[in-house]
């Protein structure tokens, strides 16, 4: 076999094995309830704020403590610990991807992903709403 | 209804324009395949003129349609969804352009007149490969245009028409019962351009990256043909200076996406490994594996293969991401993915119908492309060469793979698969190696010759740069502060080991064109494109090794507060005229304006002075409000350039930004001398009430009368105030002047005095709205500037290769 032939080989085979170490790595997405039951678990919980429960942010105090209460689709909720300051247009979005861990009945949040429809690209029915009368 | 206003002849016409330019698009790739495939050199003769001359109309097509939805933009007609949808009155001019590539139809438009360039370039060479190369190129401006032609075939929509009037798009929207609703107040401006786009960068990085994208075509077509002539070496020499403009090219576009990512986003960084900054990324690494292969067979007659796949798949790349990034499967996993417009199907098929007959063609002719079978000898240049190739495609597939996996699995098989916890460090922790072993690879293969090397007088070349590097690299590596010991030990040596290898790059190919090369500039592109490389590599391990985070939050944490202890703190809060303590700096949010452009930006002042050196700056990061209807903010943040670092900092919250009144009411409290007032955190004692005493925060003039109330307040982290609340009379008018303590959320006025008791009226207030004030993030990015140099030089260095090789070619070629 020629040089070129084995290191080829040898190069797609440390590049599987990185994928499959990769794919082997991946994380998942999670409503509330079975985040719940994977405790301690990096997830990424889709949900949104429940805008009935109170927000807990003083940035005064401390600009890196938000604690808020997330609901999903299913109607479950839980409270969320995020230890960073609260991202402009939280209370806008319209979905939460929150990454992080379930621990001891509060999901810690690491990070968190707005879903603001138009925040990069237009959004239809926020075009519709501005089309209506009562603008 | 007949509607008043419209200017209806505009849109038809763009849109016949449109058409015009699929059918003449059509019509020059008919005419060129029968030029390519004609048996005598009449018949191909009059075919290629029938065939250039469409694809001049096709060009002259496209080009009115771009003018025609800019001047729409320009002239504000707002009846047209693109103005309205995607630009707004207020914008300048360099902005308005940027509003024709934030819709999909725009970027579709800039990327067929791309085209255009290049297929005149091309036409006006008058090469022999005119045909086939044209023929690839006029059915890529098919398939584009019917991206924009915008006709519904039965049920089946056909790309997206740009000139569609709001008033088609939202049918049953009740204004538009009204025969004059271009004159109803939502009608009369446009939605805006997203607030993020409104970047210089914006302006230019669009245009360069598209014409990288257009670029890859070349390469690609000249392969297409040498597969489809069954010529299948010819065209290796003279595609060459195409394949370096378009690594060029590709590679300055995307990093002016980065240079706009650095500026304008809040990650604190130039890059994200996101979805469709990998996308761009892909196509560029398998053109350079490419563009080396290619080099390879010119000088030695190998590789060829390898160069035919590297083409077509580099092609193909540009292609799937346009599919990754327009189609809307990224989904949740990228912020700036496009959102769906609703012709998927038509981006799948588009990607495979130039995916699947080249595919196809290349193995069905796969054994009659020529090679050599005698095995390459490991001192040769080719040799390393080909490694390196192989392994900017392997690291290419890897981040496709680590890109798209998630996303298409998900949606094939309705899974809820998510990228892994960390997902920077996936991509991170792979591609560390890659840069050692590219590194290694740039900084030695170009002291070996091709076909076989003397290896005494390779040794004897390579020791100066080898030890000169190990030298620099273990400077760097001891003094240099790189640290970074996040994901241990190994990763911190891995990126030791980077350094060397990136130094070792710089140091080899500077030498090399010193010694190799005698200094001659003129043939030093690879080199000079090399070295620019090493520092890229360089910069980006700098910087993103090195980068702190200077706003630790240690100002004003009270300590009774929720425990906060594993907190990031990466945030500092700043009261308004509050000097306060952040690391090596004093910080000091002085004020805020948002005057600036119609009220749309809110620009704060933040003061910065070195605890060490005493210098003093300001930065100015600002708010930007949300276009589209949308509420709230959007981010702008600003930075301090040094030669050798950058102060970058942003607004993570501000107090003006939530802009709900505040309703907290004062509190009323009837106190003598020496009461206490309880609040939240603490209480205050009336301590005077005196008629202008001499020691006062107020300066009250000489015709003035003050009554100044002082209270000592007590906070429960025994920390004490002075407030002195006051009434002033200044003539016939009296004014209450209240005092507050902004870390204490309390506002303390003193409203009336009872002469016969003696008290006085306290009105105390407790909210942390009053309290002007912003959160921050403070970063400070060391060595960024290389990366940019880096950039410039190695974009330089293809530039000056491509002058090189055109000027050889000019001397060797034949034309027609």
């Amino acid at each position: 076999m020629k040089k070129t032939h084995l290191v080829v080989l040898v190069f797609i085979a440390i590049a599987i094995g990185v994928l499959i170490s990769y794919t082997g790595n991946l994380s998942s997405y999670e409503t509330i309830a079975s985040a719940k039951q994977k405790e301690g678990k990096f997830v990424r919980l889709i949900a949104k704020v429940d805008k009935a429960s109170p927000i807990e942010y003083n940035p005064v105090k401390d600009p890196n403590y938000l604690v808020f209460t997330a609901i999903d689709t299913l109607g479950q909720t839980t409270k969320v610990v995020y230890l960073n300051a609260k991202p402009t247009d939280f209370e806008k979005s319209e979905r939460l991807v929150l990454n992080g861990r379930m621990k001891n009945g509060a999901f810690e949040c690491k990070d968190m992903l707005l879903k603001c429809p138009s925040k990069y690209k237009d959004d239809p029915n926020m075009a519709k709403k501005n089309l209506s009368f009562s603008n | 209804m007949k509607y008043i206003g419209e200017h209806l002849l505009l849109g038809q016409w763009g849109h016949f324009f449109a058409v015009l330019s699929f059918v003449a698009a059509l019509l020059a790739t008919i005419g060129y395949v029968k030029a390519t495939n004609a048996v005598s050199i009449a018949e191909s003769q009059a075919w290629k003129r029938f065939a250039r001359i469409l694809f001049l109309i096709d060009c002259g097509a496209v080009l009115t349609v771009l003018a025609i939805v800019y001047y729409i933009i320009s002239h504000h007609l707002f009846e047209y969804n693109y103005a309205w949808s995607h630009s707004s009155k207020a914008l300048s001019t360099e902005y308005l352009f940027s509003c024709i590539w934030e819709a999909q139809e725009g970027s579709f438009l800039l990327w067929m007149i791309w085209h255009c360039v290049l297929g005149m370039l091309l036409i006006n060479k008058k090469t022999v490969w005119e045909a086939p190369v044209m023929a690839v190129i006029s059915f890529m401006q098919v398939c584009l245009a019917v991206m924009i032609i915008g006709i519904y075939i039965g049920d089946v929509k056909i790309g997206i028409n740009p000139f569609l009037l709001v008033r088609e798009i939202f049918q049953d929207a009740p204004i538009f019962n009204t025969e004059n609703y271009l004159s109803i107040p939502q009608m009369q401006d446009g939605q805006g351009l997203n607030q993020l786009l409104q970047n210089y960068w914006m302006v230019i990085h669009p245009p360069i990256l598209f014409l990288g994208f257009a670029s890859t075509i070349v390469p690609f077509a000249y392969a297409m043909a040498g597969l489809w002539k069954k010529e299948y070496t010819g065209w290796t020499k003279e595609a060459l200076p195409w394949t370096l403009f378009s690594a060029g090219i590709l590679g300055l576009g995307i990093m002016m996406g980065a240079a706009w990512a650095y500026e304008s986003l809040t990650f604190g960084g130039f890059w994200a490994w996101d979805p469709v900054e990998n996308a761009s990324l892909v196509p560029w690494m398998i053109m350079i594996a490419g563009l080396h292969a290619q080099l390879i067979f010119n000088a030695t007659r190998r590789s060829l293969r390898a160069a035919y796949l590297f083409f077509i798949l580099s092609f193909f790349f540009v292609l799937f991401s346009t599919f990754l990034t327009r189609s809307g499967i990224l989904g949740d996993s990228s912020v700036h993915a496009f959102v769906e417009g609703g012709i998927n199907v038509q981006l799948l098929i588009f990607m495979l119908v130039f995916l699947l007959p080249a595919l196809a063609l290349y193995l069905k002719r796969y054994a009659q492309i020529p090679k050599i079978i005698k095995e390459e000898n490991t001192y040769s240049r080719e040799f390393w060469m080909f490694i390196g190739s192989l392994v900017f495609f392997l690291s290419a597939m890897v981040i496709t793979w680590q890109t798209a996996f998630t996303p298409i699995y998900n949606k094939l098989l309705g899974k809820t698969t998510a990228a892994p916890e960390d997902p920077t460090f996936a991509y991170n922790k792979i591609q560390i190696f890659v840069a050692i072993v590219i590194g290694m690879l740039t900084a030695t293969t170009q002291y070996f010759k091709y076909k076989d090397t003397p290896i005494a007088s390779f040794r004897k070349k390579i020791i100066i740069p080898l030890v000169l590097s190990v030298a620099v690299a273990t400077c760097i590596s001891i003094f240099g502060g790189v640290r970074y010991d996040t994901y241990g030990l190994g990763f911190l040596a891995a990126i030791h080991l980077a350094l060397f290898a990136s130094i070792y790059a710089v140091v080899a190919n500077v030498a090399y064109i010193l010694l190799g090369l005698k200094g001659k500039l003129k043939v030093a592109g690879a080199s000079v494109a090399h070295t620019g490389f090493g520092l890229m590599l360089l910069g980006i391990l700098l910087s993103s090794a090195q980068k702190e985070v200077l706003s630790k939050n240690n100002g004003i944490l009270l300590p009774f507060e929720p425990a906060t202890k594993e907190n990031p703190t990466e945030n500092i809060t700043l009261i308004k005229g509050l000097k306060t303590n952040m690391g090596r700096y004093w910080a000091t949010y002085e004020k805020s304006d948002s005057s600036i452009r119609n009220g749309t930006v809110s620009f704060f002042k933040i003061n910065f002075e070195d605890k060490n050196t005493h210098e003093k700056f300001s930065l100015y990061p600002n708010l930007i409000k949300n276009t589209k209807g949308q509420q709230g903010f959007s981010n702008n943040p600003d930075a301090r350039h040094y030669w050798n670092k950058d102060i970058f900092t942003y607004i993570s919250y501000a107090s003006t930004m939530d802009g709900e009144e505040d309703t907290i009411q004062f509190r009323k409290h009837t106190v003598k001398l020496k009461d206490t007032v309880y609040y939240a955190n603490g209480l205050m004692v009336l301590d005077t009430v005196a008629i202008n005493p001499p020691n006062t925060k107020h300066t009250i003039g000489a015709a003035d009368t003050a009554i100044v109330a002082t209270l000592k307040v007590r906070a429960k982290d025994s920390s004490t105030y002075i407030l002195q609340p006051a009434i002033f009379w200044k003539g016939a008018y009296s004014t209450l002047v209240f005092d507050t303590a902004f870390t204490q959320n309390i506002a303390v006025g003193f409203t009336n005095v009872n002469d016969t008791t003696g008290a006085i009226e306290l009105q105390v207030k407790e909210s942390a709205r009053m309290v002007p004030f912003v959160a921050l993030k403070v970063y400070l990015f060391p060595h960024i500037n290389v990366l940019w140099i880096g950039t410039i030089v190695m974009v330089t260095g293809f530039f000056m290769s491509l002058l090189y090789r055109r000027k050889l070619n000019k001397r060797q070629l034949p034309t027609t």
